[in-house]
């Protein structure tokens, strides 16, 4: 039986891991490797690289732009988990039931998530035009002067976290059904045989037995939005005056408009360091409150 | 992290690449027949390509053993492109910078040295070129470019509403007092009329602070000058439009200024000559005029440049195609006549033709604003310099902090990148 798993049978096994493993070495693995050299040298693209020493990670230490731009980003993270969380969630409740056209709206709020982030805030864009939006407009109508949305440096920041979570709020929503459609039906009807309400209910058998989905919807939503960047392009390009400056963005305007590339793989290997931190926080707590059925 | 991976694949992509053309030595052909040079360009297309085509034509039938293979790019893309190029060693042998980039590169090495070739050409005569476009592109007494093209900006105004408000048409004798006076009286914000449009950014400020007597960098080059008195009060009269005479950027509402200017919006608009043939077709009357002085006259000269790479394997045929595209007869009678730029050359029988192209009629505005150039200040870590006033701006602009604040805040970190960068 051992003599089965040697050397031939591993290299079937690598022949047919080859088509996808060989560009994953090639445009993943390397590069990143590459990326750890590369953020220890000085590079404008122009000349040959420079070995710098620790001289780039030194300097975000006290570069106060990228500072403001790791603010930044955990502002909008905390401003848009807690969105996407509660929003998919009621949505996922609101639509877990058996009505007519369920399937339709449940389309519809998951098309969003399928759109190019490009299109999206191109159309928030619009929407919160100070100017020429129909939010103002309708606010308006109710008599209430709306703010300068994208163009006010304090509204800047919550017009992009609206905009991120009436994107991302069908991917949680879809998270949150399947884990509804794991618990089983039984545990509702015993409960209700023993009298608790429709509260008691979500709090003792919904909300306990979801903590999985829970946990899935939090550490993707934080690994991916820690990384926010599209729509913070696209919106406002960091601004006004540098008021949502983030940290991918602040990567990619180092590495291409200022021909920093040293610096800016510095930047992402501290970014890499921020989630991973989180990460492995996350795995290490969930054993205190995700309970698996 | 798939963002994260992107950013990261993309720059050791291009460091993998370096060190391939580092061991693919260049086998260089014995050229006995026909040479190929490449050109990489922006400013051909979309709306040039023909032109840039039949210039193409006439060069290589003059230049029987040289061939022009070109590519194009957007100009948002085009230095990325151009930098990845050059990085991969698969510069293209020639190129167009425009003057903002144009230090970086001739300072990093990677443009051919075409004093050295001229003094060999007895051909070629800089004496055909505007002096100040020549200089331009030489760092010291090293000649890295030949100019190209230029433009400059101007007073454009909208005659109907200057009627319509009986405010007599700006002169080339106009101060701001001046413009500010007329553009009172011209608007109307109920109306959504503005007197003035004057955008709060680098590229003014540099030029009204020149207008106002003051140095944006010391002799040397070593220190930011910007936040002097001078400076100061340029930014302060930028910082008296909006809101008055012009729109604050939220009454705006993101709306592009030539589009609001196309519309009657503006009275007054500050722009460049590049915009004389999207207003060809307004439903008003418009002319220039040279913009009105501070203390001094000052106007923008924006020039772009043709350079060769320092690592081209044909420097002569190269330099043959730069001299053709930047300055001879043909390539400035073919751009004048497709409304291409214009070429900054001292040749009258060409220039005559474009003056009399209307709109507008005050054409002559474009040349006598050459009488007081300012260029663009620029240092090797141009875009960076060009980030942290432009923040600075904003900031003062949103009433954050005053423009002194502002201006001292920038010229701090300007030094910092001053010492920085060398």
């Amino acid at each position: 039986m051992v003599g089965q798993r040697g050397w031939r049978f591993r290299l079937i096994v690598a022949l047919f891991l080859a088509p996808s493993l060989i560009p994953l070495i090639m445009f993943l693995i390397v590069p990143m490797l590459a990326s750890v050299g590369l953020s220890f040298a000085s590079w404008d693209l122009l000349t040959h690289p420079r070995w710098v020493g620790t001289a780039n990670y030194r300097g975000l230490v006290h570069d106060g732009e990228f500072h403001a731009a790791l603010l930044h980003t955990l502002y909008f993270v905390a401003g848009y988990l807690p969105l996407v969380f509660c929003g998919g969630l009621l949505l996922a409740l609101a639509l877990h039931q058996r009505l007519k056209g369920v399937a339709w709206l449940r389309t519809l709020y998951f098309l969003p998530v399928v759109t190019s982030w490009v299109v999206v805030a191109l159309v928030w864009k619009w929407l919160l035009n100070p100017q020429y939006g129909i939010v103002n407009r309708l606010l308006g109508f109710v008599g209430v002067q709306g703010p300068g949305w994208w163009l006010d440096p304090h509204w800047a920041m919550p017009s992009i976290i609206l905009a991120s979570a009436w994107k991302d709020i069908g991917f949680t929503m879809v998270i949150f059904l399947a884990g509804l459609q794991a618990i089983p039906e039984e545990y509702y009807e015993a409960a209700s045989l023993d009298g608790a309400g429709r509260w008691s209910r979500f709090r003792n058998i919904t909300f306990p037995l979801l903590s999985p989905a829970s946990f899935f919807v939090v550490v993707i939503s934080l690994i991916n939005n820690v990384q926010v960047f599209d729509q913070v392009w696209v919106m406002t390009q960091g601004g006004p005056a540098g008021s949502t400056s983030v940290v991918v963005q602040q990567i990619v305007q180092n590495a291409f408009s200022f021909g920093r590339m040293g610096y800016a793989a510095a930047m992402s290997w501290v970014l890499f360091g921020v989630i991973l931190v989180i990460t492995v926080v996350q795995l290490r707590l969930q054993k205190r409150w995700v309970v698996y059925a | 992290m798939k963002r994260l991976i992107c950013a990261v694949t993309a720059a050791v992509v291009a460091l993998g690449v370096v060190v391939g053309a580092a061991f693919a030595k260049q086998a260089a052909p014995a050229s006995t027949k026909t040479v190929t040079v490449s050109y990489f360009t922006f400013s051909a297309a979309p709306d040039h390509l023909n032109t840039l085509k039949a210039l193409i034509q006439i060069f290589e039938k003059k230049h029987p053993n040289i061939q022009i293979s070109f590519q194009t790019a957007p100009y948002s893309d085009y230095f990325t492109k151009l930098q990845t190029q050059i990085a991969g060693g698969q510069a293209p042998d020639t190129f167009e910078l425009d003057y903002g980039t144009f230090y970086g590169y001739a300072t990093s090495g990677a443009l051919m040295n075409l004093s050295k070739v001229a003094k060999t050409d007895p051909t070629f005569k800089p004496a055909i070129y505007y002096p100040k476009a020549y200089q331009a592109f030489s760092v010291g007494k090293t000649q890295f470019g030949l100019p190209e093209s230029f433009s400059d900006v101007l007073l454009f105004y909208n005659k109907d509403l200057f009627k319509a408000a009986g405010v007599p048409f700006p002169t080339s004798k106009w101060t701001w007092k001046d413009e500010m006076a007329a553009a009172k009286k011209l608007t109307n914000a109920s109306k959504g009329v503005w007197g003035d449009y004057q955008p709060i950014q680098f590229y003014e400020f540099y030029k009204v602070l020149a207008q106002n007597g003051g140095a944006f960098f010391n002799a040397k080059k070593t220190k930011a000058t910007f936040d002097s008195p001078a400076g100061i009060a340029a930014l302060d009269w930028l910082l008296s439009k909006p809101g008055t005479v012009m729109p604050t950027q939220e009454q705006q509402g993101g709306l592009a200024d030539d589009a609001m200017f196309k519309l009657g919006k503006f009275a007054m608009w500050h722009n460049g000559i590049w915009q004389f043939s999207a207003m060809k077709d307004t439903t008003f009357q418009w002319d220039v005029v040279v913009e009105p002085a501070g203390k001094v006259k000052a106007n923008h000269f924006f020039a772009d440049t043709v350079v060769a790479s320092s690592k081209t394997a044909h420097p002569k045929e190269a330099w043959e195609w730069l001299k053709f595209l930047a300055g001879s007869h043909d390539s400035v009678k073919a751009r004048v006549g497709s409304s291409w730029e214009l070429a900054p050359v001292q040749d009258k029988a060409a220039f005559s033709a474009y003056l009399k192209q209307r709109p507008p009629v005050n054409r002559q505005a474009v040349l006598d604003a050459l009488n007081n150039p300012v260029l663009t200040p620029t240092i090797k870590s141009e875009a960076q310099l060009q980030d942290i006033v432009g923040k600075a701006l904003q900031k003062a602009q949103l009433g954050q902090v005053s423009a002194a604040q502002a201006l001292h805040d920038a010229a701090t970190q300007v030094n910092q990148l001053l010492v920085a960068s060398g």
